[in-house]
Parts: C-alpha cells; sequence; structure tokens
C-alpha cells in the first residue's frame, strides 16, 4: 500500500513536470457498441496525438434516458465533465439558456465553420442568437429502404425500385413464407419510419408545415392522411416481424427472412459486418425511392463551461479537431455516417454512402426532426405510433385524430 | 431446557417449530414442494449458465435449454477483463474495486444509522417521533428518478458532489426507510420486558443498543444486509450520477456490456456479466445464512 | 413503550441525537423533495426546473393522456396479484423452512438468489424462457401436446401477467428471508404451548403466529408495496412496455417523459400524482398505528 502510494505520487510529480499544459479531459457519450467505439477511438487517438493532452473516456452505453440525466446531473452538479455528446437539435437548448455551455463562437469563426458546414442547417442547430455552442461531428440520415435480394429471388418478383412496388410485392412474400416488412416494435423505429414516408411519399413542405410550423390543419389534411393509410400498410406488412430491437430487424433483411425495412443508414454497418455488397446483395433506396430528400441530422459535442484555464484552453484544442478535414474521414468511415464537411475527399465510401453524398451536395437536405420538434412532442408522436403497430384494429384516421392534437399542442 | 430430549443435537442446529414426530408423509410434501419451488427458481440460472458457456454460432441455433455442445470459457474471460466500455476494454475488473469502496462503507453506515433510528423508535418513543417515521415510509414510495435532481442540489450546497461520502449519504438517505421500519419493527416485536428490566437496572440508551437487542437481532441484521449489499452493489443509477468516472461501480461496466444499443448482441457474455456482478451478494447470501439460527429471541428471555 | 413525560424536550436525550441523521432525512429530502415536486409539477419545466407557473396544465395532459391511464390500470393489477401471491408464496416458504429441514441454508440462498441479479438481464431471460418459438411452449409442443399454448409476452391481454412471473421470481426470496426472521423471533414456548393444549399446526399458525408477526408484516407489506409501486426495470428489460403499451407503469411514464421528453413538468405531474396515491394509503395508517391508542 505504501509503496503504491508512493508510486502513484512520484507518477504524478513526473506527469506534472514533463507536461506542464497537459489536460486530461474527460468527454462522455454513449457510442458503445464496436463500430461506434472504434469511430470514437478515432477521436481519442487523434487528440492524443495532435495535442498535449489526454482523452480520458466516460462511455456510458443507452443514449436518452440512461445517458441523458447523468450528463445533465453532472452539468448542473457543477462538476461537468470537459465535453459530453448530444443529438443536436434542440436537446441542449436550456443549457446553452442557463449559460452552462461554453461559447466556441471564436473556434468556429477560426475554422470557418460557416463556410465548410453542408448542409448549414447542422450549424444552424449549434447556434443560439448568432452564437455557436456546439461542434458538429457528422450527419446520419432516416430516408432508407433496405432491401434484401435473396428474399425477392426467393419469392421470385423483381427487387422493387421504390415504395409502391415495395407495397405491391408483398403478397408474393407472404406467399413464399418470407415477411415483406421487418420492424423493430419500438416507438423510435415506428415514428420514425411514419416519418420517412411523410417525407419521401409528399413533397418536402408538407413535412415542414407540420413539424416545422407545427400547423394542426395539415396534420388532419388529406395529404397526410395518404401516409397513415401507407403506414397502415406498412404495419399489414410487419404484423409477423416479431423481434424488438432495430439491428435485429435488419439482421431478418440480411439472411432474407424479411423482404425490406426502412431504417436509416446506421443500418449501413449491418451489412458490412455481415460482408454484403450494395448492389449485389442488397439494394438501399434513399428517400424509399421517391424523393430525393434526405434529412440531416445527426451528433454533436458540446462543452460545459469550465472553471479551469487550461482544461478551458484543451476544450477549445478538442472542438477544432472534431472539424479537421482527416479527423472527420476517419471518424465518419468507421462510423458509417457521412462527414460534415462538404469539401472533404471520401474515396473509401461504399456505395449507399455515395448516393446519400449526392443528395446532399445537390442542396436538397432537410432539418431532421430533433431540430424541429422537442424532446417532449417526440416522445408523445412515439407513443402513438407504438399504439398504432401493436393494433391493428386503431383505424389510420383515428391515429391521425390524435397525431394531429399532438400537433396542435406542440411548442 | 426441557426440550432437550426431543432434540438432542439442539445448541447448534435450528430448532423446530415444535416438537414434531418424524413423520415420512410430511417430510415427503415438505421437500417435495421445495424442490418445486427450487426448479422454478433455478430454471433461468440454468439457462444464464449454459447459455453464458456456449459461442455464439451455438446462441443462434435458438435452443435456449439444450446444453453446450462444446463449453467455453470465453464469455466469462470476455465479460471480466476485455469487454469494451467506450475506449476502456478491460471489462467489469475495471470497476470491480470501486464497487467494494462504495458497498462497503455504504452498507456499515446504512445499517448503523437505521438501527439506531429503529431502536429510537420502537423504545424510546420522544415527541414527534411518529410524524418524522410516518414521513420517512412515505420516503420509501418516492421514485428515486424524481429526487435526482433535487439530491444534485444538496449533495452541491454540502460540497460532497461528486466524492464517494457523497454516495454514501445517498445510499444511506435512500436505505433509511425500509431500513428503519425494519429494525423498529423487529426491535418492537421483542419481549418488552427485556427492555424494562435493563431500565430498571440503570442502564442507558448506548448500553441497552449494545448489550441486549444487537445480540438479540442477528437474524434481522442478516436481512438489512442482504437488502443493503444487493441494492448498493447493483446501484446504477446513483453511482454514475453522484460520482465521477474514477469512482464508478462495476454495474457502469455491465450496463454498458449488456445494454450497448446497437451492434450485435453477445447474449453469452451478457449472461457470464450479470452472473459475474451477481457473484458478491450471493456468497453474502450463503455465509451470511449461518446468522439465521433459530432461538436467540427465547434463550434471551430466559438469560 | 416509554411513553414522553411533561417534561418532554429534555428527556430521551441520546434518542434525539440518535435520530438527528433520521429527522433530516426526513424534513429535507423527503418532505422538501416531495413539496418541490409538487410545486414544478405546476410549472412547463421542460429539461431544467423553471418557475414558469402553467396552473394545472400537466395534470390536465396527464388524465388525458392514453398511456397514463392504462399505466395506472395494469399497476392497479400487477399491484394486487403481486401483493397477494407474493405474500402466500413468500410465507409459506419461510413456514417450509422454519420446520427443521436439511440443507436450509442452500434451499434459501437458491430461493434468495434471483433478487442479486440485475433486472437487465433477468428480463432477458424470462423474455426468452416465455418466447413461444424457443421457450416453455416449444417444449411443452415437443412433447406432443400440439396445441399447448403459452405466450404471456406476445398477448397484449396477458403479457402483465408474464411480467408477474418475472416479478415473483425476483422478489420472494427477500419476502420469505423477512417472514423467516420474524418466525426466527417468535418465542418456542409458545409452540410448545400450543402443543400442550393440542392445537393444529395450521391454526397455530393462524391464529397465533400470524397475529404475532403483525410488526414484520408491516415491514413487508411497505417494502412489497414501495416495489410496487416503483416497478420500472423489470417493465424495461423485459417488455419495454409492451406489446403496444399493454405493460406500461407509472414509473416508466415519469422516468420517459422527465428524461426521454425532457418534459420535467410532466414527470413532476405524474409523480405528484403517484405520491398522492400513496399518502392516501400511508396517512390512515399512520393514524391506525399513532393515532387512537397508546400503548406499551
Amino acid at each position: 500500500m505504501k509503496t503504491l502510494r508512493t508510486l502513484f505520487v512520484a507518477t504524478t510529480a513526473l506527469c506534472a513536470t514533463t507536461a506542464a499544459f497537459a489536460a486530461d479531459l474527460e468527454v462522455t457519450h454513449w457510442w458503445t457498441s464496436g463500430g461506434e467505439a472504434a469511430a470514437v477511438g478515432e477521436l481519442a487517438k487523434a487528440f492524443d496525438a495532435r495535442t498535449d493532452h489526454h482523452w480520458v473516456d466516460g462511455a456510458i452505453a443507452g443514449s436518452g434516458s440512461t445517458a441523458r440525466p447523468i450528463m445533465i446531473s453532472r452539468i448542473t452538479g457543477g462538476d461537468p465533465m470537459a465535453a459530453t455528446q448530444f443529438n443536436h437539435g434542440r436537446q441542449a437548448e436550456e443549457l446553452v439558456e442557463a449559460g452552462l455551455m461554453r461559447d466556441l463562437t471564436d473556434i468556429a469563426e477560426a475554422g470557418k465553420w460557416r463556410e465548410v458546414i453542408n448542409p448549414p442547417s447542422l450549424l444552424d442547430a449549434c447556434t443560439v442568437d448568432g452564437k455557436v455552442y456546439c461542434a458538429p461531428l457528422n450527419i446520419h440520415s432516416w430516408q432508407w429502404l433496405w432491401l434484401s435480394h435473396k428474399a425477392y429471388a426467393d419469392a421470385g418478383v423483381p427487387v422493387p425500385t421504390n415504395w409502391d412496388e415495395f407495397v405491391a410485392a408483398a403478397p408474393a412474400l407472404e406467399a413464399a413464407g418470407i415477411v415483406p416488412m421487418a420492424m423493430g416494435k419500438q416507438g423510435w423505429q415506428q415514428s420514425g419510419a411514419f416519418n420517412v414516408m411523410m417525407i419521401s411519399l409528399l413533397p418536402k413542405e408538407i413535412f415542414l408545415q407540420v413539424y416545422g410550423d407545427k400547423d394542426a390543419d395539415v396534420a388532419a389534411g388529406a395529404d397526410v392522411a395518404r401516409i397513415f393509410k401507407a403506414a397502415a400498410d406498412a404495419r399489414a406488412m410487419a404484423s409477423n416481424s416479431n423481434v424488438q430491437d432495430w439491428n435485429q430487424a435488419t439482421n431478418l433483411v440480411i439472411t432474407g427472412k424479411a423482404g425490406g425495412q426502412i431504417m436509416g443508414d446506421w443500418a449501413q454497418g449491418e451489412f458490412q459486418v455481415a460482408e454484403m455488397t450494395a448492389g449485389e446483395d442488397y439494394t438501399c433506396l434513399p428517400g424509399l425511392g421517391v424523393n430525393r430528400t434526405l434529412q440531416a441530422g445527426g451528433d454533436a459535442f458540446y462543452f460545459p463551461v469550465l472553471k479551469d484555464a487550461e482544461t478551458t484552453a484543451a476544450q477549445g484544442e478538442l472542438a477544432a479537431l472534431l472539424l479537421d478535414p482527416e479527423v472527420q474521414v476517419a471518424f465518419n468511415l468507421k462510423k458509417g455516417s457521412l462527414p460534415v464537411r462538404g469539401d472533404v475527399d471520401l474515396a473509401a465510401a461504399n456505395d449507399c454512402m455515395k448516393k446519400g453524398l449526392d443528395i446532399l451536395a445537390t442542396g436538397d437536405a432537410i432539418p431532421d426532426f430533433n431540430q424541429l420538434v422537442s424532446s417532449d412532442t417526440r416522445v408523445q408522436i412515439e407513443d402513438l405510433f407504438v399504439e398504432f403497430f401493436a393494433d391493428a384494429s386503431m383505424t389510420p384516421e383515428a391515429a391521425q385524430e390524435r397525431f394531429a392534437a399532438i400537433i396542435a399542442d406542440a411548442d | 431446557m426441557a426440550d432437550t430430549a426431543v432434540h438432542p443435537a439442539a445448541s447448534s442446529e435450528p430448532r423446530g417449530p415444535k416438537p414434531r414426530k418424524k413423520l415420512s408423509r410430511n417430510n415427503i410434501i415438505i421437500y417435495g414442494t421445495l424442490l418445486v419451488v427450487a426448479f422454478y427458481y433455478l430454471l433461468p440460472l440454468y439457462v444464464m449458465v449454459v447459455t453464458s458457456l456456449k459461442g455464439m454460432p451455438e446462441i443462434r441455433l435458438g435452443n435456449i435449454f439444450s446444453p453446450p455442445v462444446e463449453i467455453t470459457f470465453e464469455p466469462w474471460v470476455k465479460a471480466w477483463s476485455q469487454a469494451c466500455t467506450g475506449l476502456n476494454c478491460d471489462g467489469l475488473s475495471r470497476g470491480f474495486w470501486n464497487s467494494i469502496r462504495i458497498t462497503v462503507p455504504s452498507v456499515i453506515v446504512s445499517i448503523v444509522i437505521a438501527s439506531v433510528n429503529g431502536y429510537a423508535l420502537a423504545n424510546w418513543k420522544f415527541k414527534g417521533a411518529d410524524a418524522f417515521f410516518t414521513i420517512l415510509i412515505f420516503g420509501a414510495f418516492i421514485p428515486y428518478q424524481v429526487m435526482l435532481y433535487p439530491i444534485v442540489i444538496m449533495l452541491r450546497e454540502i460540497g460532497l458532489y461528486g466524492t464517494l461520502w457523497g454516495l454514501v449519504i445517498v445510499h444511506t438517505i435512500f436505505g433509511m426507510p425500509i431500513l428503519t421500519l425494519l429494525f423498529r419493527n423487529y426491535f418492537t416485536s421483542l419481549p418488552e420486558e427485556l427492555f424494562k428490566a435493563a431500565r430498571v437496572d440503570g442502564a442507558g440508551f448506548w448500553r441497552i443498543y449494545f448489550q441486549i437487542m444487537l445480540p438479540m437481532s442477528l437474524p434481522i441484521f442478516v436481512v438489512a444486509m442482504i437488502l443493503q449489499v444487493t441494492g448498493i452493489w447493483n446501484d446504477f443509477l446513483f453511482g454514475v450520477v453522484y460520482t465521477k468516472p474514477d469512482l464508478y461501480p462495476m454495474t457502469v461496466q455491465l450496463n454498458n456490456i449488456v445494454n450497448s444499443v446497437q451492434g450485435v448482441k453477445e447474449y453469452n457474455v451478457n449472461m457470464a456479466a450479470t452472473l459475474l456482478t451477481g457473484l458478491v451478494p450471493l456468497v453474502i447470501y450463503f455465509v451470511s445464512g449461518k446468522l439465521f439460527v433459530r432461538g436467540i429471541a427465547a434463550g434471551a428471555v430466559k438469560g | 413503550m416509554s411513553s414522553e413525560r411533561p417534561n418532554g424536550l429534555f428527556r430521551n436525550i441520546p434518542a434525539k441525537v440518535a435520530a438527528i441523521p433520521m429527522i433530516i432525512t426526513a424534513l429535507v429530502v423527503f418532505m422538501g423533495g416531495s413539496l418541490w415536486t409538487m410545486a414544478y409539477s405546476l410549472t412547463k419545466s421542460k429539461l431544467l426546473p423553471k418557475w414558469k407557473f402553467v396552473g394545472l396544465d400537466q395534470y390536465e395532459r396527464l388524465w388525458s393522456t392514453k398511456r397514463w391511464v392504462v399505466s395506472i390500470e395494469n399497476l392497479f393489477i400487477y399491484g394486487v396479484c403481486m401483493l397477494i401471491a407474493s405474500f402466500v408464496i413468500g410465507f409459506i416458504l419461510a413456514a417450509l423452512m422454519d420446520q427443521k429441514i436439511r440443507f436450509e441454508n442452500t434451499f434459501r440462498t437458491i430461493i434468495l438468489y434471483p433478487f442479486a441479479l440485475s433486472f437487465i438481464v433477468t428480463g432477458l431471460v424470462w423474455q426468452w424462457i416465455l418466447n413461444p418459438e424457443f421457450g416453455i411452449q416449444s417444449i411443452i409442443r415437443g412433447l406432443g401436446f400440439t396445441s399447448f399454448e403459452f405466450d404471456p409476452l406476445y398477448n397484449a391481454d396477458i403479457a402483465i401477467y408474464g411480467i408477474l412471473i418475472a416479478g415473483l421470481w425476483q422478489g420472494t426470496g427477500l419476502i420469505m428471508v423477512l417472514m423467516l426472521a420474524g418466525l426466527r423471533g417468535i418465542d418456542q414456548e409458545i409452540w410448545k404451548a400450543a402443543k400442550v393444549d393440542g392445537i393444529p399446526t395450521w391454526k397455530t399458525y393462524l391464529f397465533i403466529v400470524i397475529p404475532m408477526m403483525r410488526p414484520v408484516f408491516i415491514t413487508t407489506l411497505v417494502l412489497v408495496a414501495a416495489s410496487i409501486v416503483k416497478v420500472y426495470d423489470l417493465i424495461v428489460a423485459q417488455t419495454g412496455g409492451g406489446p403496444g403499451i399493454s405493460t406500461e407503469m407509472p414509473a416508466k411514464y415519469v422516468y420517459d417523459y422527465m428524461f426521454g421528453g425532457q418534459n420535467l413538468g410532466q414527470g413532476f405531474a405524474a409523480s405528484t400524482m403517484m405520491l398522492l396515491a400513496v399518502l392516501v394509503v400511508v396517512i390512515p395508517w399512520a393514524y391506525l398505528e399513532f393515532g387512537g391508542k397508546k400503548r406499551g
């Protein structure tokens, strides 16, 4: 015990003398799966190598309900971590307003974030009253339909190229004992699929009116009614999909037990792990093969206000590093997401990622759901769709009525 | 004692509730029931152990009851020393000592305070005691999550936020309602004459507590210990909200292993990690069970 | 018990000093915390508690939310079943343990061990065992009973009972131990006297032993009731509230809206409703326990 303590004192002394300005930065995040951890590893490696500081990893599995209260408690308890992951959007608004988050405007200006970040809505989501409070890290989009070539070959029908063909092919798949559509039984997956249909099957203005302007009349109108009908189709097609998690559902598509799945671009990683090739073993249809519109959401890092000047300086170095072109490429290739900079070369990207980059380059991106509605509204909508997808006796009309009421109350 | 003839080995063995003839029919019913019950309780354990000894390909076959064709200890090794929490790939071992550092003082402090509370409430009622006690019982029903932020503020104000002792206080507070109730009711049910006799002898508050109450209350201390060791050892929320990463208990790693949102779920590692985390309370249950000796109260009455 | 004398303030000084932690906890943490929660349930606090008064809006919304109403119903069904079943099973097991059996330590540990395991995996294992495709149903069908049906977690009407099976498995061990501690506190002489009088065993239990164990029963009751009201992890691990919203519980609603939905006001309103319901039970109990009579 005594020797241990001496050793400890000695090492601390050593550290203190060799690197006078080295700071330990504690970074919390909820990236704990294999691919995610590898992506974070790239950030940590770059940070440790390029600065004098050291990345202290504080990973907490389970996003939202598990990690978030911990992060908020730490920040309000006056003993914050140096940096923390948050979905950008409206989640951290209040922490910013309460003055608990560090203003990154000087770093953003030095790094010309305004010019390099594409789509610009990502930086807008970080901006409150003209000041930048977070560093966007990557882009994820939801609007993808993943199709199994094996399933359609087994059923003897061609692989669909859009949503209508997908629905039309369902009876053939069912006859062959294949589940037409895989879907996990969790609210975020179900409401996510609904939103994808709304963006992809209707003009994007309608989506923006419903969620952006919170227009309850549009939400109760005939266009959205079509989407509820489509959701009822999806419910019938997914009625035999007996899985909970999204990746279990993706696995049904990979193994050919299900025809297709609506899921974000993170599903890509699962196909990669299963060593499947886009275009040969599976097909990805952005915008359900109908509208070439993607919603750009993603992750961002926030930096709580710290008392210590040295750690604050180190924070700034980390923020700048996150937007570095090399770091962006290294991180996003591991994560399976798209870089937030329009000017980096992603030659190593695969077929589906390139389709996504293409759409973003032509500028047809709209803000993410999380940037438009509050978490409160999001959870209410998730609750509604959990009920809708579990209960075949709930009519699309009844669901739409409740949906419109939620939109009317939304803030 | 009068019943030594009926129970020749009564001194160390648990003694029966009443002298009973050894009817084999009775024994069949008792042991039969216990075996059926044991089956119900052991079935999930069996599934866990068997799963933790299989490789992932075998688990995907989907037969959860079949014994492993090829036994592998890989999942156990992985759960203990290799599973990754973000960038730290040293499994559960990382938080093990922290869990001990948290559990030992928390269990001791919470039981000491609650047993004294219970004793004061049962034997030394003072004015207003009932009201405080009622509020305490009410406190047992408050969902922990609701108290997260208020407690953050309280700990911040007394300067203990983020420290080990802050966490010990939190565990003591949340253990207090049930434990106080436990001790109060147990002390109330002890024969009152003992307490009165000691008072007549001039013994004070602490002397009666240590010399009369403590020795008579082993079973209830065991129950309290079981309750606290399990609760605190398995606690995740408080450990992670009120401390810092260098103090994170083992359950943080357990959560990260079993609760990863994405990627392939390694069920065998999950099961091994759960069993490993449960080992400490299990050992405590088994060892402390010896203290469950019957007849303490009766023996003390006769002194 | 020693009832207080007129000059109460300076009597029992050591007892009062010893009770200081309890008094602080009761007043500051539990009372203070509850009042704070109730106050902020009247605001539209989102991510952080903020004093933006909105009256009873949060309660109006709460009671017009179907998920909350379903949660209350579920809590009621689960609570009643859990209370009855865990008391009966716990007491019978404790009585069996008390029969001077061999391997008492082993049996006790077997029944108690589920209490030591994390809910996350407990839920997962029961999910497997109750899964119709590879759990109990498939085993029994494999034995030739092809029409056997047992899929509680996949049928919205009975899913709550699937939770109950796992909840009992996890919780009865502790109840058994508590009851056992109570039984062991019973004076040996009682049994001998009952035996001499020729009272049958079951009558001795029912009319003599159980009434003597009243304090232990109350402890157990509070313990079980508190764990029922707070049930959260088990649901999350086993069904996530599904199928649909058929196994949602109030504590989950509180948690989901406080942290998932970042609507503290709504979460506080829901927890205030839970606390009020508890008060409705605790206050009459306290009155019965302390109010009417002075014992001792």
